[in-house]
Parts: structure tokens; sequence; C-alpha cells
């Protein structure tokens, strides 16, 4: 039998099931390694003796017929967790521990799984290289100096690098799926309203939606399935029928459409996504697909759409951080002195930048201008989705313009930062889901991924595609484990 | 027609304009957008979740009792309810403001135009209603009870509030008073605000500008904040129109901008002037979708919707033949025209209509009491007033009962029972007993007789005095009357 960090989240939980492997075996190997992984910076908080108590407990009283029995996760730091610290990576949160359980974590605990700790990310989710962290930048294991992505770079580092069978990460404007193709992991962002934001610090409220990251395609689809469910918490929360997606899950793809837009054929392309992109075409034909080209007119105007609408919205949800409540607070000669001090200590750059950018796009004079144009051209991006979908089953892109870049590289030039999110950003401007699975590896050996975006609720159709692309592709990535310490 | 109310100055008459944003809380069990409960005079931070007081991840819920209160509400202000409505964030920082937002409708509020009537002494007049339109409270930041600290109590915040805009249609402190008197009363007869002042579940932002009479255009308003009393709206009202014709004639101009009334010095003073208002960057509540039903749920809480004062003013009037003026008073209060349906149901409605409004209001205002606490029930009112109408006891005799019934409620038949205090009408009786007094008094009837008719009184008199008051006045007199032929 392969070593249990080896195995995926499906193979440990049927391991489990067959009293293979307990609990705490798989727990302790877990705890074990991600102790020996600190150098990747990738835990804020660890909950490894209360995770390893939790799996004695579940050993001692197994209930098999759970869908997570005894799975250790670790989860991203912007999930609440009941009586375990939850920062959001900024100094803002950093004494916070909420009395209180987001829905999405309270569903995986309810599903058997056990809480191996919280994951860092860039602060407040707002980030594309977890460099904006207030617990630091987060390592990749692909190599050393390399940026996992982000905002979800904890969770895209802990699970390429098996500190963690599976995760979920939060994707506002592509922080599951980019961290995911940086990685060489799987990152499904879910339709707008399939998984419940209660309990998740709020970035974006019209653009946050949580998901699975997993080491492969059927991981996902059993993680999906466990943390989606409508819940009357969240007003956005969508009553649909879920599907099985693991159970359902195809790789009858015979017949499918599948969209290819000219739009993200951007300047400046490398050949090596060029050619990433024909040959995932090509995986598709194989497998019965149809290749259609499609255009969406107003792609080009997503970044700057989603760098409106996304700033003024966390403008105002991160007002609630003053000081008065709870979290960090300098003490000032007055309220507004209070105010200042506490919120020019408590957030780091980044998040003062797209506060300052919400705060200005929804000022009296420029609301038009700018937010009330946003919205619009959101609407005719969300048309352009809408129309291309009356011909095709799905759309297939890259899911970055380019492979992992190197720690420092872009974090004293935010608009080239915000250009890695250019395939992503559409996808949450449209409330559609996407998915990213590893698809090759560039001339550096990084890995690079490929995005499938579907229709609205559609996510067991994207989930086949990819699990159908998946087999032909068959990714490989040599993990050289270099910054393990003993 | 009363005197139009305007100011005079130096031989020019100014008009004064007011307009009123009404603060209304909303008659709800839990909080506009979470279970919290909404009871006033709890402990500080009691009735506070986690949602109110903005925990990370916390989302708003709307609680649709409080809408289907707002859409009741616009009903009873005769105005257009809008079927899609948008709840947007207005953003500013206090302590007391946990989410660095209030919860508020922009552009598209649940109701639209209205309009109230109000019952003048010179006639009714209708005001116009500009909107209505659901927000969250906020809660309370308490400054005087640490020398050093603010504290904030949080169990308001969140609570629903309509705010109900007015439009320019006001002309003077009186016509405020019956306006509001008029909201509280419409809010109280649907059960969706208690119109409770001193809790400040009834509080004005009141928009004042003065113009020269005969003028057609609006001068510069300003607006006095939070002004939580009506007594307080019409001086802070007289206070600013005042000051505002002051600095007209003085050649100056008026600032828009927003002023404090100060109770205490009884004068209204800057807060801030337009340059300095808030920029409350309002955007549309993503955490929150439009709110949208359709008409057959607006004619459904139609159904609900009881009789209405101007409704029930009109019935009293039709079928009581009430005056205006008598409709008016018994039902610009809910509870005050169910005690008087309650009265008549079983009594004479002139007599009834008299003494609530006379003996029990002059009762009920020296004890300070509603008339929910009325220490006389309806159904002993009722007793005393057939009693009067079927002459078992005088009108006299009835307030002597009506001050022992107040001491305990008892049932005046009893009282008079008790106290042999029905009024003597047998003819026989009072013969025998006015021949006593005339006999008594014989050189009086003589110069009755010789020309002296205003003794008549002092024999009714005296007939009263032996009966000890029970005898009925009007026998008495028609007896003397045969007697001193």
């Amino acid at each position: 039998m392969s070593k249990i960090i080896d195995l995926s989240l499906s193979e440990l939980v049927s391991n489990i099931k067959n009293k293979k492997i307990s609990s705490n075996e798989a727990t302790s190997a877990y705890v074990e390694r991600s102790k020996k992984s600190k150098s990747l910076n990738a835990y804020n908080e660890e909950t490894f003796d209360s995770a390893l108590k939790k799996s004695t407990e579940f050993d001692l009283k197994p209930d098999f017929n759970k869908q997570l029995p005894g799975v250790p996760i670790a989860v991203k730091d912007l999930f609440c967790t009941k009586n375990v610290k939850t920062t959001a990576s900024s100094k803002i949160l950093n004494n916070f521990i909420p009395t209180y359980e987001s829905t999405v974590t309270q569903n995986l605990w309810s599903s058997g799984s056990i809480l191996l700790g919280k994951l860092n990310c860039d602060e407040f989710a707002m980030g594309s290289s977890n460099e904006t962290s207030y617990f630091g930048n987060v390592i990749s294991p692909i190599d050393k100096d390399l940026v996992p992505g982000g905002s979800s770079g904890g969770s895209a580092s802990a699970l390429a690098a098996k500190l963690t069978p599976a995760t979920i990460g939060t994707d506002t404007g592509g922080s599951i799926r980019q961290p995911a193709s940086f990685t060489g992991t799987v990152g499904l962002k879910p339709t707008y309203g399939s998984c419940s934001r209660y309990g998740i610090v709020a970035f974006a409220s019209s653009l946050d939606q949580a998901g699975p990251m997993t080491k492969n395609v059927k991981d996902a689809a059993l993680l999906l399935e466990v943390m989606s469910s409508f819940d009357n918490k969240d007003s956005t929360s969508v009553d649909f029928k879920r599907p099985m997606y693991s159970k359902d899950l195809s790789k009858n793809i015979k017949g499918k459409k599948i969209g290819i837009p000219k739009e993200y054929r951007v300047d400046g392309m490398s050949e090596e996504i060029e050619k990433l992109w024909d040959d995932g075409k090509n995986y598709l034909k194989d497998c019965g697909a149809e290749i259609v080209d499609v255009s969406l007119p107003h792609t080009k105007f997503a970044l700057p759409t989603y760098y409106i609408v996304a700033p003024a919205e966390a403008s105002s949800n991160l007002a609630r951080y003053d000081g008065v409540k709870y979290g960090f607070r300098t003490e000032g000669d007055n309220l507004i002195d209070m105010y200042e001090k506490t919120r020019s200590a408590g957030f780091g750059d980044e998040v003062k930048r797209r506060i300052m950018i919400g705060t200005y796009v929804l000022s009296s004079g420029y609301y038009d201008a700018y937010y009330l144009k946003a919205q619009k051209v959101r609407r005719l991006i969300k048309n352009d989705f809408n129309n291309i979908f009356q011909k095709v089953d799905a759309i297939l892109t890259p899911s970055t313009p380019s492979s992992a870049f190197k720690i420092g590289e872009k974090s004293n030039d935010p608009v080239s930062m915000y250009l890695n999110d250019i395939f992503t950003v559409p996808v949450n401007l449209a409330g559609l889901p996407g998915i990213s699975i590893p698809a090759g590896l560039d001339k550096k050996g990084y890995p690079l991924g490929l995005q499938i975006i579907g229709k609205s609720f559609d996510e067991q159709n994207i989930l086949n595609i990819a699990y159908s692309m998946e087999d032909k592709i068959n990714f490989k990535f040599n993990l050289k484990e270099w910054w393990m310490n003993d | 027609m009363t005197k139009d109310y305007l100011i005079e100055r130096n031989g020019k008459k100014y008009e004064v304009v007011i307009g009123l944003e009404v603060h209304a809380q909303v008659l709800s069990e839990s909080k506009l957008f979470s279970t919290s409960p909404t009871k006033f005079g709890s402990e500080p931070n009691t009735q506070v979740s986690l949602v109110d007081a903005a925990f990370p991840g916390m989302l708003p819920v709307i609680n649709e009792f409080c809408i289907k209160q707002a859409i009741k509400t616009g009903i009873g202000l005769n105005a257009k309810i809008n079927n899609k409505s948008i709840f947007d964030r207005k953003n500013y920082f206090y302590a007391d403001l946990p989410q660095g937002y209030q919860i508020s409708q922009y552009k598209d509020p649940i109701v639209g135009e209205g309009s109230v009537v109000l019952d003048l002494t010179s006639g009714s007049k209708t005001v116009g209603i500009e909107r209505l339109h659901l927000e969250q409270d906020a809660g309370k930041s308490i400054h005087d009870i640490d020398p050093k600290n603010t504290l904030v109590d949080l169990n308001r915040s969140g609570v629903a509030l309509m705010e109900i805009v007015s439009k320019p249609d006001l002309r003077s402190p009186e016509e405020v008073n019956v306006y509001i008197k008029k909201l509280r009363s419409i809010m109280r007869y649907l059960g969706t605000c208690d119109g409770n002042m001193q809790e400040g579940s009834l509080r004005a932002d009141v928009n004042v500008s003065v113009r020269k009479q005969g003028d057609d255009k609006y001068g510069t308003r300003c607006e006095i904040k939070n002004v939580n009393s009506i007594k307080f709206m019409q001086m802070a009202i007289e206070h600013e129109a005042n000051r505002q014709v002051d600095i007209l004639e003085e050649g100056g101009k008026i600032d828009q901008e927003t002023r404090l009334f100060d109770t205490k010095k009884n004068e209204t003073r800057s807060m801030r002037s337009k340059e300095d208002a808030h920029d409350y960057r309002y955007f549309p509540d993503p955490d929150l979708l439009p709110l949208e039903f359709s008409n057959d749920y607006v004619e459904n809480i139609k159904k609900e919707i009881p009789e209405l004062p101007d409704q029930k003013k009109a019935r009293f009037i039709e079928k009581f033949k009430l005056s205006s003026y008598e409709a008016n008073i018994l039902v610009s209060d809910l509870d005050t025209s169910k005690y008087f349906e309650a009265v008549i149901e079983n009594s004479d409605v002139k007599i009834s209509s008299n003494w609530i409004t006379g003996e029990l209001f002059a009762l009920l205002n020296e004890k300070n009491l509603e008339i929910t606490e009325s220490p006389i029930s309806a159904k002993n009112l009722s007793k005393l007033i057939n009693l009067i109408k079927d002459g078992t006891i005088s009108g006299k005799i009835a307030k002597t009962v009506f001050e022992m019934m107040a001491k305990g409620d008892k049932n005046p038949i009893d009282i008079v029972k008790e106290k042999g205090l029905k009024q003597q009408s047998d003819p026989a009786e009072l013969e025998k007993l006015i021949e006593k007094v005339i006999n008594e008094n014989q050189d009086k009837v003589k110069e009755y007789k010789s020309g002296k008719e205003k003794l008549f009184g002092f024999f009714v008199g005296q007939a009263m005095k032996v009966s000890g008051g029970k005898a009925n006045p009007q026998l008495v007199n028609e007896i003397l009357k045969k007697k001193l032929k």
C-alpha cells in the first residue's frame, strides 16, 4: 500500500471505511508531515493536538456512513471556526476567536472530518501570491522562492506539499483556481449561491464563493458534495437540487460542445500557454467532445470592472474592523483618532489600497462613472456568457497567463499582479462555476492549469469534463520535498 | 378660518415651510435583519446577536414581518407600494454603528407617494407623503457614565425603523403637532408602531425654510436633526423660523445646513454645513437580494387592514350623528374609540360621548392615565349613563357616583343602591315633600305670589335640599308650578 499522505481524499476515505487505515493513523501522518514543513509557512494556526484527540475519539466510535469519516482537513483561515483563532491573515483580527462556525466548515465536521489547522492566505483574501499576509508569505513546495499563488496560497501549498489530504479555499477573482494552477492541484469555484457565505470573513460579497481544492477531480466532486448546501442564514444562498457530484461523476462527455473564446488569447501570452490550450482541445476531441470557436466580446473589460466592484464592496465590508468591538485596537485621543490609528496599524498596504480604491469609486460624483458603470459592464459580461451557453456546454481557457512567479517578483507592481487574474475574474463577475485542473509544465518545470467554465449550477458537467481530461492529461509532478526538515 | 401662521418683521410677513422625516420604530418581536428581540429597556447589550454586533462573516437575513409592517403602514398612508425595492448600505463610521454602515433604502424605497389628511380647526388639509423606507436603527453611545470612555449599548442596533418623509406641505408648529399625532394614530391603528416618543419609538428630523408670503419659490432649508417630542419640534420650528427671518431681514443668506435643537437653551445651532455633509457612499447591499413581492402579496395584507381613523370618523358621524369635532376626538386614539364603542353598545350615544370626552378625559388627565388604564371600565360607565338616561339619577348625582366609581370601578347600580342615591320620581312623594316646603315658607309664598317670581328657584333649591339632592328636578319644577299657582 502507498503511504497515507500519497492517497487521494477518495482513497483515504475508502481505506478508512474499509478499516485499513484508522482516523488516528491518517491524522498522525498529516500532523507529522505538517510539523516537518513549517518552512512553507502554510499554517496560521495548528490544531494538531485537538485533531489527534478527535481522531482517537472517532476511532473509538467510528461512523463509516459519513462522507469524510475521521478525515483530517486543514482549511483557509478565512472560515470562522468555533473556538479556533480566525484571522483572515490580518493583524486587525490577530487575536480573534469566533464563538461560531461557518456553514461550510460545519458541513465538513458534520460529515465526519477533523480540523487540522487554519491555513495562511492573503490578508482578507486580497492578493494573488500570498505575499500580503500579516503572518508572512507562503512558499510553494513546487520550488524554493516560488509563490503558491493566492489568495488561497496556504491551502494550495499545504495540499501540494501533502500536509492535508484536501482543503477548502475561497475564490473572489481566482483565489482558488490560480493557486491550484500554480501548484499542480485541482481547484473548483462553484456557482455563486452554491456554498453558503455564512461565517466566511467577507471580502467582496457579490463575488466571494468557497470551493474545494484537491489532488484530483474526483476528490473535488466529493468535497463539493459536502460543502454545498442551502443556508437560510445567507440570503444569497440558492435552494437548488444538489446532485451527488462524486457518485454521478462520469467520463462520458461524447458530443459535448466546448467553446474556445478568442478574447482569451491575450497579448503577450506565451507559446507554452498556447500549446497547453491546444493540447487541451485535443484531449477533449479525443474524449468525443466538439470544439467550437466562440466570442466573449466584453472580456477585456472584466479586469477593470472587477477592480472597481471588488474594492467597492471590500471598502464597506471592512468598515466593521474599527477597534470598537473585537480584534486589534490602538488607543487614541478620541474616537476618530482611535479609528485612524487602529486601521492604519491593523491593515496591510494591499488592503489599504483596495479600501481607498473602493471608497473612491463609491464617492458622490464618481459613483456613476465608476461603480454604476462597472455594474452595467458586469451585466454585459454575464450576458456574453449567457449567449455563449446557448451554443456550447462549457468553455475551455488557460487558468492563468503564466506559471508561478518568484516571491517578490510582482509585489511592488500591483497592476502586473492584478493581471494574473485575467482569466479567472470574468467567471466570478458572471457568478459561474469554474474548475482549474493541472494540465502540463512550462519550460521551468512549473505546473500550468486549464480552466473549464460551466453554466450556472452545472458543476456536474464541468466536473465530468475535467474528469475525462484528467485521464488523458495524466499530469505528473515530481515533488522533491526540499523544504522538509527532520 | 383660523389665522395663518406667519412671522411678521418690519411690516413684512413670512410663511414657514416645514417637511418632516419621521423615524418610526417598527413594532416587531425581532430586529430587521436578525432574530434578536427588540424589547425596550432591557439590560445593555443583552439583545444583541452576532449579526447586530457585525462579527466577521455574519450576514443580514430579512425579517418578513417588518416588511409586512412597512407595507401596512404604506397602505395606511394611501401610498403606492413598490413591488421591488432595494436595500442599500449607507456608509459612515460611528461607535454605535457596528457594521460601519447602516442598511437602508436609498433610490428604491418600499413605499412611494401617499397622503395624510389633517383635521385642523380651520378644516381639513391633505399633506403629501414623499416616501417610506425601511432601515436599521443604530445602537446608543453613552457619554455620561464613565468619565473617560464612551460606552456603547447595542440593544437598539438593527431594530427596524420606517422613515416616513413628508412633502414640504406643513406651514405651522400646530400643523406639525396634528400631523405627528395623525401619523401616530394611523400606525397605532395598524399596530405597526407604538408611537411612544418617550422611548424613542417616534422621532423626527425637521426641515424648515421661510419665504415671503405669496412667494412661490421655497427658501433654503435647514434640517434640525433627531427631535424626540412634539413640543420640542414646535419650539425648534419657532426658533429656527425666526432665526431665518432675522437673517433675511438683515440682508443675509440662509446656509443649507444640519442643525441641532438644544432643548435647554431653546435654540438651534449648526451641526454641520452642506460642505461638511457626509458622503455616505450609498450602494446596493450585496448581502441582500432586491426585495420583491407580488400584487397578491399586497392584496392579502390589505385584507388585514383594520378600519382606520378617517374611515372610523366618517362612520361615527354617519351612524351616530356625532359632530366632526366629537368624532375626531373619539377616533384619534384607537383605544379611546374602542372604549367609546364598548360604552355605546348598550347606552345613549350623545350622553356617552359627552361623558367620555368630559368627565372621563378629565379624570384620566388628572391621574395621568391612558384610557386602557381607566379606573372606570366601559361596562360600568355604560351602566352609569343608562341610570342618567332612564332618570334613575340626575346628572348631578351622576357626577358624585362617577367620583365614587373612580375609586375602584364599582358598579354604579350598587353605589346608587348602597348610598340611596336613587332619584325621587314618585309624584305623590314629591308632592308631600313640596307641600312641606311650602308650609314652612309661607312668607316667601306670599312674596312670590305678589310678583317676585325670582323666588321660584328658592323653592326648587329647598325641595332639592330636603330630598338630599335626590328629587327629580324636572318633576319638582312641574309640581311647584302647579302648587304655587
